[in-house]
């Protein structure tokens, strides 16, 4: 019966810390169907990169349930069900591009041949040919996020979470990058979930948009996108893509409202 | 080359200080001599006295450096009264005794990494070892394991292994803990098993810790290795020229072991430094 890729009922999880417990998520529940893309969008301390550990198996809900391809998170994480995109690059230094790409196909016991096919493979789908051989310093920080993406495309997960991925990138690498994404999204078919701030980044690349709100952590609203699967980059300026930035500024507004 | 003048600059101020020092150091001899055979010194020839004894209380600069050029250049290698002899019978010592500190310090710093029962408890006994004087320890080890029929090299690399061990597992536990939460999540999202994420993630990310344990650990293990050579009246060594020449007021022969002894230090520290660079900037982390 769960055709759901992400499946979240009433997730619940308080840190104990030693300022007091701290509410991150308060009965959330959501579900994302395979072959969606999922923006969470919210100020900082609402819960996103939490929610996101809770799908990753790095964090445990204190209560609720959530599944990933139907099964538990822990589960899923064994079979190597995702792919987890963090902020930071965290690329190795004293690997190349095509090593750094190569190393959880090593770990994952890949064969050599398939390893060099799909360090060639996914390079090409973030644009990096020709880069295998350089070492991370040796590229922009635009670049080393591309190779970190690469690094979660290069095995066979049908689900990539993304935590602020080009958070700490400049607005027209983001632009290009953005596009990209979508680019490959619609290529490869996979499920995404993808945290950020930047409003039109969520309206520019989501089906669907969720918004969140501190304090506890919480969903304010789901919208599901009408922008058509086709985005070229001016679409941010058609009536339908200010409609939909609107009433996620207006879920914004409204979880604010309630401190 | 542009710390060449302040360095010379050093150099000479230190020897003329030698060279004060071993004046004011001599003289009361020189006098006791010159009153005994009724001489009367002279500025000069109180100056070349000092600076030519045959057991004088220091010997200069110069004295030194030709027994140095003497017991190294001019000897046969293979002779008993060649320092490089010596220094090669200490050397071996000091880097069998290297090895085997590492090999345990990194041993221990896995176990305390990995173990939680060993992370509470062995740092405090690693800790407690070093404040043990080594100078009271080492005879005892000479001596258990001369009873057990072991003698020779090993004990004394034992003794280098005592000193050197210490500064590689407090880099190792430092290194090998190392990697950020991030990097150890991003393994956790790969299902990575301890010993990938050992070889892959926290072995690479200790080398710098590791490298500057591995100076220290070396200039200690030469220490351990000329301790070792005191207390059993060795007949080899750089220890054993100390001791011998200490037996028989030898101060020159004292020193240019001392000498030898700090040139082997330096060339050790250095070798690794090197091997360090070269490690860590073909691995991106220099
Ligand atoms: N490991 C943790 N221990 C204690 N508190 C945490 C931990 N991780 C996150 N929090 C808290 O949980 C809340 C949500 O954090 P987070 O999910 O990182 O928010 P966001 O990603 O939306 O900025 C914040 O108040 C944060 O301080
Ligand atoms: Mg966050």
């Amino acid at each position: 019966m769960n055709a759901s890729v992400i499946s979240a009922n009433r997730l619940d999880l308080t840190f104990q810390t030693n300022d007091g417990p701290v509410h991150a998520l308060k009965d959330v529940s959501l579900d994302v169907a395979k072959g969606d893309f999922v923006s969470f969008i919210g100020p900082s301390g609402c819960g996103k990169t939490t929610f996101l550990r809770c799908m990753a198996d790095l964090e445990h809900p204190t209560g609720g349930q959530i599944t990933i391809n139907g099964v538990r998170p822990e589960e899923a994480r064994k079979a190597r069900a995702y792919g987890y995109v963090f902020q930071a690059a965290g690329l190795y230094p004293w690997r190349t591009i095509g090593g750094n790409i190569r190393l959880p196909l090593e770990i994952m016991g890949y064969s050599k041949e398939d390893q060099a096919a799909r360090v060639a493979r996914v390079l090409e789908l973030v644009e990096l040919s020709g880069f295998e051989k350089k070492y991370p310093w040796q590229l922009s920080g635009g670049m080393q996020q591309r190779a970190s993406i690469a690094r979660a495309l290069a095995f066979d997960a049908d689900i990539l979470l993304m935590d602020e991925p080009f958070g700490a990138l400049d607005e027209i690498v983001r632009d290009h990058l953005n596009e990209q994404l979508l680019e490959l999204w619609k290529r490869t078919e996979k499920t995404i979930a993808f945290v950020t701030h930047s409003i039109p980044e969520a309206v520019y690349l989501s089906t669907k948009i969720v918004v969140m709100s501190p304090r506890p952590g919480r969903i304010t609203d789901v919208i599901d996108s009408p922008l058509p699967p086709d985005r070229p980059l001016d679409i941010r300026d058609t009536p339908e893509f200010l409609e939909v930035a609107h009433r996620v500024r207006e879920g914004l507004r409204a979880g604010h409202l309630d401190d | 080359m542009r710390s060449f003048v302040p360095v010379l600059t050093v150099v000479t101020g230190i020897f003329a200080v030698w060279y004060l020092a071993a004046i004011w150091l001599n003289a009361p001899w020189a006098y006791d001599k010159a009153t005994r055979s009724g001489e009367v010194l002279t500025l000069q020839t109180l100056i070349a006295d000092t600076w030519s004894q045959d057991k004088p209380k220091l010997p200069a600069p110069h004295q030194v450096g030709i027994e140095i050029w003497e017991t190294t250049v001019e000897k046969n290698i293979t002779s008993k009264r060649s320092l490089i002899y010596h220094s090669w019978i200490t050397l071996s010592a000091t880097l069998l005794g290297f090895a085997l500190g590492t090999g345990l310090g990194i041993a221990l710093a896995i176990g305390i990494v990995y173990n939680r029962t060993m992370d509470m408890s062995v740092m405090p006994w690693v800790i407690a070892s070093q404040t043990i004087p080594i100078l009271a320890l080492a005879p005892m080890i000479i001596v258990v394991l001369n009873a057990v029929g072991i003698s020779g090299l090993l004990p004394k690399a034992m003794i280098s292994m005592y000193l050197s061990f210490f500064p590689v597992v407090v880099g190792m536990v430092k290194g090998l803990r190392s990697p950020d939460a991030m990097q150890l999540d991003q393994m956790r999202t790969w299902n990575a098993s301890p010993a990938q994420t050992f070889w892959r993630l926290r072995l690479p990310s200790s080398m710098p810790y590791l490298f500057t344990s591995l100076k220290v650990a070396m200039a200690a293990s030469l220490v351990g290795a000329i301790v070792g050579e005191l207390p059993t009246g060795a007949v080899a060594g750089l220890g054993a020229r100390l001791l011998a020449g200490s037996y028989f007021g030898q101060t020159i022969q004292i020193w240019s072991a001392l000498l030898m002894a700090a040139a082997l230090a330096a060339a050790l520290v250095s070798l690794v430094g090197l091997i360090q660079r070269i490690t860590l900037k073909r691995m991106g982390m220099a």
